[in-house]
């Protein structure tokens, strides 16, 4: 039965070719604009570990008190750190991981001769980085507590920056010049680029076009003096000048992250942070009662504001025009099936029930969401191809047409489509067989 | 022309008529939201910056190694020397940032050292006596920076007994006028405005400096920073491109131990311009893209009805021609039915658009929706239907009045 309804659905959209292709236009340009909103969406608001965000916690600690809020006091303390509590925090080790980590741009010697030297940008991080957030290494691995505790020169680096230099060949235990001084290399990272950037977003904004080339322990770069390449926020002028002065001075500039993995863990910590800041606060380093916050990583994402209100605008405005697409449809759908009216009525008088009217009509839109997902598809793809030119790179380049967004695509237009043709299939059942056999 | 029998006969298309006024409103809520946010987004790019962009490109240069404090302030000296001596250059300095940079050095300003008592925020750059005749800013009042006035100091340590600020920045601490001269606090210590410059915006131009784009602060600094340092280089009219081509070069000569990007190293304002308001411009494009697929959509929807009634109608047609109506009448009859339903989904669209926009302004730090937006909107709507109805309303006045006498 569904094959010869088929057929009648072909046959009676291909009478009325003018109306069956603005019905698919209308649906295909609906689909596609949502799709490609959509498709951004998806890949700003996503969660970049999807299996550990829960685990995994921001601390902030107030360390400037209510006068450091002169704008908007909502109470909330800054979301990055000073140097003092940030390794404060990693002396006295109360998570299962953790780290302190900062945002570099050193300069990298290449060995060969004749090369210039390139710029890259990576993060000083302690070695409980890579467990912490799973990083895939190709060659080797992260470094030690040991490492940290001797600020060896060491350095993980990219899987990208090894293909520059050492020609996608292992170069574990090769030597690096960074900053004019060599580094061993201990790991090549295989192809890690999260986004949002979590581990960083007051730096990255929550997003980065460049993938992270070096890593080098937080203490070592901090001992051979290679500057911060993020944000600083400073609610004083520092006392000394130079990168020593940022260290000894109230200025944020530090990210932390820490894995705790239940929630007696997480209430133990909370504890710790409130109890290290009553302590600032007896010392007299703060004046004010402890002021702390403990996000994990989904609620500090939230937190930041990290999804751009550009993308959410967008997204609805599609869903605006898909909207409006589908209105327009059902109306299309109304007069094309009432038009039929003559021919239902031959039909249910030659003894179809109602249902098979149901069947056929809704078979008819079925196609016409089908030929429109399809259509969808190709300016799906050509939107997700294109969203360079309307969004920054560091976004655009996350959206992706992949199986799941094409499935989606072909199952929002047949679905919408037969939804449209609910009401107007509900109209031509109606249809009164004597009354239409007779007016003919 | 009677609009009780138009009235009577759409009683009869109930859910059509209904869904062309439904689909006019909410096309109407979308595209006056979308008008306007397409106009903030052109507003803001239309922001000047201050500085000659024509003429100008910035060089971001890196150091390898880290230059001994000692050396810093020569490698700089040289690197500018160098680059005056490139054919093509009016004049350089080294700075810290520049407008439309999206990074740069913000500090809280104010009349007195108390931090509580701050005035605004102040995007500081940090020049020297080439930066008016580089940049081609205009002074409006006192003096540039004296040469034995610039000191060397690191990015993080602001402390200038001597500012240069914005007369933005000029009016909105001293508004009766009387900047010059006065004292000012962006650090515990005083400092005296020497000079006021017509305008020169900040660094950035999203949400968070919006308060505060056209306050700028000059400052008398050379900034001795360890990773580099950024040059700003104006060019002579007509040579900037020669410019861009020629600098990097000659710095690498003097110096190879340095890092210009290939990239993004060079900058010239209009590469600088188009990073900064990409966004804008993409929205901006994206509601203009948006907006004119739904207006196609309706307008199509509107013959497809039409088309259909039209064709539902031909036998009462006939029926009105036979009895005298002219085909004016008919032309007329459709138009007034479309205006009537128009008229009726633009007033439900009109509620729509203010509900939307309430609604928009509290979740998307966005203004509020003017009236003219709707009007336009309205209009637009109006004579877009019109226009759709008047194919299908043409071939209505076309049907012949024998058309009444067929098939019954």
């Amino acid at each position: 039965m569904f094959s010869y309804y088929l057929e009648l659905a072909l046959r009676s959209l291909k009478r009325s070719p003018g109306l069956t292709a603005l019905m698919v236009l209308a649906i295909g340009f609906g689909v596609a604009a949502s799709m490609t909103s959509w498709s951004v969406f998806r890949a700003v608001s996503g969660d970049p570990i999807p299996w550990k965000s829960s685990k995994l916690f921001v601390p902030q600690i107030d360390a400037w008190g209510p006068s450091g809020r002169s704008d908007k006091d909502d109470g909330e303390p800054s979301d990055a750190m000073n140097y003092t509590d940030a390794t404060t925090l990693m002396r006295e080790h109360r998570a299962k991981l953790q780290s302190a980590l900062y945002q570099i741009a050193p300069s990298v010697v290449p060995a060969q001769a004749g090369r210039h030297p390139m710029n890259v940008s990576g993060h000083a991080v302690y070695g409980e980085f890579f467990p912490m957030v799973d990083a895939p290494f190709k060659y080797g691995s992260g470094w030690s507590a040991n490492d940290d505790a001797q600020r060896a020169a060491v350095a993980v680096i990219s899987a990208k920056l090894n293909e520059k230099l050492f020609g996608d060949t292992n170069s574990v235990g090769k030597s690096l010049n960074i900053e004019g001084k060599d580094y061993r290399i201990v790991g090549v990272l295989d192809k890690w680029n999260p986004q949002p950037r979590y581990y960083d977003v007051v730096n990255s904004g929550g997003f980065s076009e460049g993938v992270e080339d070096v890593f080098v322990p937080f203490q070592r770069a901090i001992d051979v003096g290679i500057p911060n390449d993020g944000n600083t926020n400073c609610n004083e002028t520092p006392k000394e000048s130079g990168f020593v002065g940022l260290q000894h001075s109230s200025c944020v500039w530090i990210a932390f992250m820490a894995e705790l993995d239940d929630s007696s863990a997480v209430s133990t910590y909370r504890d710790y942070l409130t109890a290290y800041a009553r302590d600032q606060q007896k010392a007299g380093r703060f004046g004010w009662a402890p002021n702390i916050r403990l996000r994990d990583v989904p609620a500090f994402l939230e937190h930041e504001h990290v999804v751009p209100s550009d993308t959410k605008v967008s997204l609805l405005v599609a869903v605006g025009l898909l909207l409006v697409c589908l209105v327009n449809t059902i109306g299309l759908l109304l007069a094309k099936f009432l038009r039929r009216s003559g021919e239902i009525g031959v039909r249910r008088a030659l003894g179809a029930p109602r249902n098979a009217i149901y069947a056929q009509f809704l078979t008819e839109a079925g196609v016409v969401g089908l030929a429109g997902g399809v259509l969808g598809l190709l300016l799906t793809g050509a939107g997700v191809a294109s969203v360079g030119f309307v969004l920054p790179k560091s976004i655009s380049d996350l959206a992706r047409l992949d199986v799941s967004l094409l499935v989606i695509t072909l199952l929002v237009a047949v679905v919408a489509t037969m939804l449209a043709g609910l009401y107007p299939t509900f109209r031509a059942s109606r249809v009164q067989p004597a009354w239409q056999l007779k007016s003919n | 022309m009677q609009i009780k029998p138009i009235i009577a006969a759409l009683r009869h298309h109930k859910a059509g008529t209904l869904l062309i006024a439904l689909q006019i409103a909410l096309t109407l809520a979308i595209v006056c939201n979308a008008l306007f946010i397409i106009h903030l987004r052109m507003a803001h790019m239309a922001q000047t910056s201050g500085v000659d962009e024509a003429n100008l490109l910035v060089i971001q240069n890196g150091w390898v190694g880290k230059p001994a404090a000692g050396e810093n302030a020569s490698m700089l000296a040289a690197d500018l020397a160098t680059l005056r001596k490139v054919p093509g250059v009016v004049d350089v300095y080294a700075t810290n940032a520049w407008p439309l940079a999206e990074g740069g050095t913000v500090y809280g300003i104010g009349h007195t050292p108390d931090k509580l008592a701050l005035v605004t925020s102040t995007a500081v750059y940090f020049v020297d006596d080439h930066a008016l005749a580089t940049l081609g800013l205009k002074l409006v009042a006192g003096r540039n920076f004296h040469a034995d006035e610039i000191s060397a100091t690191g990015p993080d340590h602001v402390a200038p007994a001597e500012v240069i600020v914005t007369r933005a920045l000029a009016e909105r601490m001293f508004p009766d006028g009387s900047a010059l001269g006065k004292m000012v606090y962006v650090s515990a210590k005083p400092s005296v405005i020497v000079g006021v410059v017509e305008r020169m915006q900040a660094p950035w131009v999203d949400n968070f400096a919006a308060k505060w784009a056209d306050y700028a602060t000059l400052v008398p600094y050379q900034l001795m920073d360890s990773a580099g340092a950024n040059y700003m280089v104006r060019a002579v009219p007509g040579q900037r491109d020669d410019v861009v081509r020629a600098a990097p070069k000659a710095l690498l000569a003097a110096n190879p131990m340095r890092v210009i990007n290939r990239d993004n190293g060079v900058q010239t304002y209009a590469d600088i311009r188009a990073d900064a308001y990409k966004s804008d411009r993409g929205m901006a494009i994206l509601m203009s893209v948006i907006s004119v697929m739904l207006l196609a959509i309706t307008a199509a929807g509107i013959v497809g009805l039409t088309s259909f009634w039209v064709g539902q109608r031909r036998k009462q047609i006939g029926v009105r021609r036979a009895l005298g109506a002219t085909r004016g009448d008919i032309l007329r009859y459709f138009l007034t039915e479309n205006l009537l339903i128009g008229i009726g989904g633009v007033l439900i669209g009109i509620v729509m658009a203010v509900t939307v926009n309430l609604w928009v302004v509290t979740q998307f730090e966005m203004a509020r929706l003017s009236l003219g937006y709707v009007i336009v909107g309205t209009a637009v709507l109006l004579v877009l239907g019109q226009c759709a109805v008047l194919a299908p309303a043409l071939r209505a006045s076309k049907v012949p009045p024998v058309e009444a006498t067929r098939s019954v």
